[in-house]
């Protein structure tokens, strides 16, 4: 069991640093993984080579600068870490369901704690923040009629880095170790002294660069939202989606250097003997609790508030009437943001802080449910009386409503500080923040999914596996976590590997069930994808409208042209397209300007794989090649300001042209 | 960085836009646009004086030990350190309550705002923590 401990790992040279031949998989269940991912990957390089992508893929899609490209490759990040992600999920479940009665399960704790670890982190970091970034980076210039965000390299530079993240991430499965300590990495477990090898190191550098991509993100959208909208498009006129997402990435850069920071201290800690959060020394880890949840709780927040953005633009869509009550909506946003910032000590009540301040933690936490609440009722005032429409995005809509109440009522009750005495760090917790990030926040990924990806393709996606995966992920969710809310009454904590209590078994194999029942509803929705692709000419929507949509991006032709909107168009409403359409507005056909667009540029590309480069070189202590790649990246960043090859114009007979095929496009589809 | 064309219309301002006949969907629409300012010589002049000035006082204190006492000391340097944060902001940031249409004042305030709450509150937790989880003796002092 804990060969792997004894494992020397304190080597080190010059040249190659800490690594050496044991960085390579011993465990044969890695080894296996490791053999079917080579081969797999072998296989794709392969076959885009065969076929000649890698030109294509580089010109098209790396190197683009367009917001919409961005948006799909951060989707498409999203997914693949998901995958990731949910393998993970998966080996616990099987884990916990069979290490009963003497088992010792087949993962060693080596392994396992490293699995847990990366469950939480991959979720969170590489699946839940590309997820959330790739819609509004495709959906928010659209819905205020911008050609793209206000500092397209930098759009691009930021999905780079965050890919830079999360691919060391995977490094670290085949190459050394991932850190075995929990998703937040609590020091005095991260510190050298009990986690000497690489694992946190790479916990670590991943986390720092694909923050800096999640940063500068930030900074861009709000710089677009604020500088960039349609003319006649107020504040208090922009889509609910777009005002969720202006305060999400407030959040944004008001929270993540917090982490930076934190992560900064842990850092020099490691590498440098400081002692921030040693128990020696006057440091102290309570501190770093203390900080990275002042990060961690407007984290939750930068997560959800996007997907409470498009529940409201689905459920007004699909009920056929304008939200109810959009000024309440935008100052509940706005209270969440401010409150969000209020309430992190919840986390850890068990400290020791003592009754004052766990009582004012408790309250704020107990208030920030209310302006949450308050847009439940909006929803459901919207849905009332409309003529709603039970499509996919709707269904999940729904599934949302139902399963994120509960999971807000389980979280109102951990805030009241006695009841967290006895729920801190127990199954209870597990099955509430699950229970909130599945049924909000991924619930609400796929509501958008399914929503605009008829903007993004040209078709709608294909409705019958949309169906099974929606029917197999609501249920399989309920059974998969509501074993969880009982074992946790019970008093089971998190994290475990083996259990001794026989009678608790059945609860884990039930939740086993639960989890093959979501694997199902996975599977079922990459074939949902796969047929939508195969079946695109019979799902085709020519009208760029399939949904008798409201706002700006449903004005254009899906998938938009490069430049979005030919004109600008001008704002009178809150919901300016069903407003031009209740009008008669009618699309120009003529007197088009040539288009200045930004040209693309491999730069983020170069500068993210130099940021790979130097957080391998650090994580294993090769300081001449972190020392090349730090100069690396400054030297070519300094270069890159001298291209001043930076844009294009788009000539007015190709936008004609452009624009003529879309009339043609129209007056096909009768519209 | 290169950017579009489309210019920048971030106008809380601009609400009463005709709206008795709609106009052309798409015809561009001119709004005035208002810059911060960049400053004057003069100005830059005053926030450099003043800055070396500020930052010249606390030096002198700490060279000179002109206040006997060390904690005095260490308040007085910060309290210049805040004066010269402001001084920074005005005459090299260039910020007023209505540069940007007031989001550079709003996201001040805001910022302000944020970094209290994580200050005071650090230190509120932390100081209750140690309050109520060490009531031994501290053997910090021995530590180098």
């Amino acid at each position: 069991m804990a060969i792997e401990a004894v494992i020397n790992h304190s080597h080190w040279s010059p040249l190659l640093g800490r690594l050496g031949l044991d960085a390579l998989p011993q465990e044969p269940i890695v080894m296996a993984t490791f053999v079917v991912v080579a081969l797999g990957g072998m296989a794709v390089v392969g076959a885009l080579t065969y076929f000649k992508l890698w030109g294509y893929l580089w010109k098209e899609w790396f190197t683009s600068v367009d917001h919409k490209k961005i948006g799909i490759m951060y989707m498409v990040l999203g997914l693949i870490m998901f995958l990731r992600g949910f393998s993970d999920a998966i080996m616990m479940r099987i884990q916990q369901a069979i290490a009963f009665n003497g088992s010792e399960g087949y993962l060693t704790a080596h392994h396992y704690d490293q699995v847990f670890t990366a469950h939480g982190v991959i979720m969170i970091f590489f699946v839940a923040m590309p997820f959330v970034t790739g819609l509004m980076n495709y959906v928010v210039p659209l819905q205020i009629g911008a050609r793209d965000v206000s500092f397209p390299f930098l759009n691009n530079f930021s999905f780079w880095m965050t890919t830079a993240g999360a691919v060391l991430v995977m490094m670290s499965l085949f190459i050394g170790e991932f850190a075995q300590t929990g998703w937040l990495a609590y020091p005095p477990l991260s510190n050298l002294s009990y986690s000497p090898w690489v694992g946190v190191d790479y916990y670590i550098w991943a986390l720092q660069i694909a923050g800096v991509g999640t940063l500068l993100s930030g900074v861009n959208l709000i710089a677009t939202i604020v500088k960039m909208r349609a003319p006649g498009m107020t504040m208090m006129r922009m889509p609910i989606f777009t005002w969720t997402a202006l305060c999400t990435n407030v959040l944004i850069v008001a929270a993540f250097p917090v982490l930076t920071a934190v992560m900064t201290m842990l850092t020099a800690d490691r590498y440098l003997g400081f002692n921030f959060f040693t128990n020696d020394f006057g440091g102290n880890p309570m501190m770093y609790v203390n900080l990275i949840w002042i990060w961690g709780h407007p984290e939750v927040y930068i997560l959800i508030l996007p997907l409470f953005g498009v529940f409201s633009e689905v459920t007004a869509t699909f009920s056929g009437k304008r939200l109810f009550g959009y000024s309440s909506m935008v100052y509940a946003t706005l209270v969440i943001t401010i409150l969000s910032y209020l309430v992190w000590l919840h986390h850890f009540f068990t400290m020791g802080s003592g009754a004052s301040v766990n009582s004012f933690f408790g309250i704020t936490t107990m208030v920030i449910s209310i302006p949450t609440g308050a847009k439940l009722f909006n929803w459901l005032f919207t849905m009332y009386r409309g003529r709603i429409r039970f499509e996919l995005p709707m269904m999940w809509t729904v599934a949302f409503m139902l399963t994120f109440t509960v999971g807000g009522m389980t979280g109102v009750l951990l805030a009241v500080p006695p009841a967290d005495f006895v729920l801190h760090n127990s199954l209870f917790l597990i099955a509430h923040f699950h229970n909130v990030i599945i049924g909000g926040v991924l619930f609400g990924i796929f509501a958008a999914i399914n929503y605009w990806w008829p903007k993004a393709f040209g078709f709608k996606l294909n409705e019958f596996w949309g169906k099974v995966s929606f029917w197999l992920w609501v249920p399989g969710f309920w059974v998969a976590f509501t074993p969880l809310y009982v074992l946790g009454l019970m008093g089971v904590t998190r994290r475990m590997r083996v259990f001794d209590d026989p009678s608790l078994q059945i609860w884990f194999v039930i939740a086993g069930i639960g989890a093959a029942m979501i694997a199902g509803g996975i599977g079922a929705m990459l074939v949902q994808f796969a047929v939508s692709v195969w079946k695109r000419e019979a799902l085709r929507d020519e009208t760029g409208d399939p949904w008798d949509g409201r706002t700006l991006e449903w004005s254009t032709s899906s998938p938009p042209p490069e430049y979005n909107f030919a004109f600008t168009p001008i704002v009178h409403d809150i919901d300016a397209y069903e407003d031009m359409k209740r009008c008669g507005v009618t699309r120009p056909v003529e007197g088009f300007l040539p288009i200045h667009m930004p040209k693309g540029t491999g730069t983020g590309v170069v500068l993210a794989g130099l940021s790979t480069v130097m957080g391998f070189a650090m994580i294993w202590y090769i300081w001449w090649l972190a020392a090349i790649a730090f100069v690396g990246i400054i030297g070519y960043a300094i270069a890159h300001t001298f291209n001043y090859k930076r844009d294009y114009y788009i000539p007015a007979e190709s936008v004609a042209e452009t624009e003529a095929a879309r009339t043609r496009q129209l007056a096909a589809a009768g519209a | 960085m290169a950017q579009t064309t489309h210019s920048p219309t971030g106008h809380a301002s601009s609400g009463q836009a005709p709206s008795a006949a709609h106009p052309h969907p798409n015809a561009e629409d001119h709004h005035d646009l208002e810059h911060g300012s960049h400053g004057s010589l003069r100005e830059y002049a005053v926030g450099f004086l003043l800055s070396v000035v500020l930052t010249a006082i606390p030096f002198w204190l700490v060279m000179s030990g002109a206040i006997p006492d060390r904690q005095t000391t260490a308040l007085v340097i910060m309290a210049f350190a805040i004066v010269q944060i402001v001084v920074h902001m005005i005459y090299f940031l260039h910020m007023n309550s209505k540069s940007e249409n007031g989001w550079t004042m709003m996201a001040l305030i805001f910022t302000i705002v944020v970094v209290g709450i994580a200050l005071s509150g650090s230190l509120w937790v932390m100081y209750h923590l140690n309050h109520n989880m060490m009531p031994m003796t501290h053997d910090m002092r021995q530590m180098p």
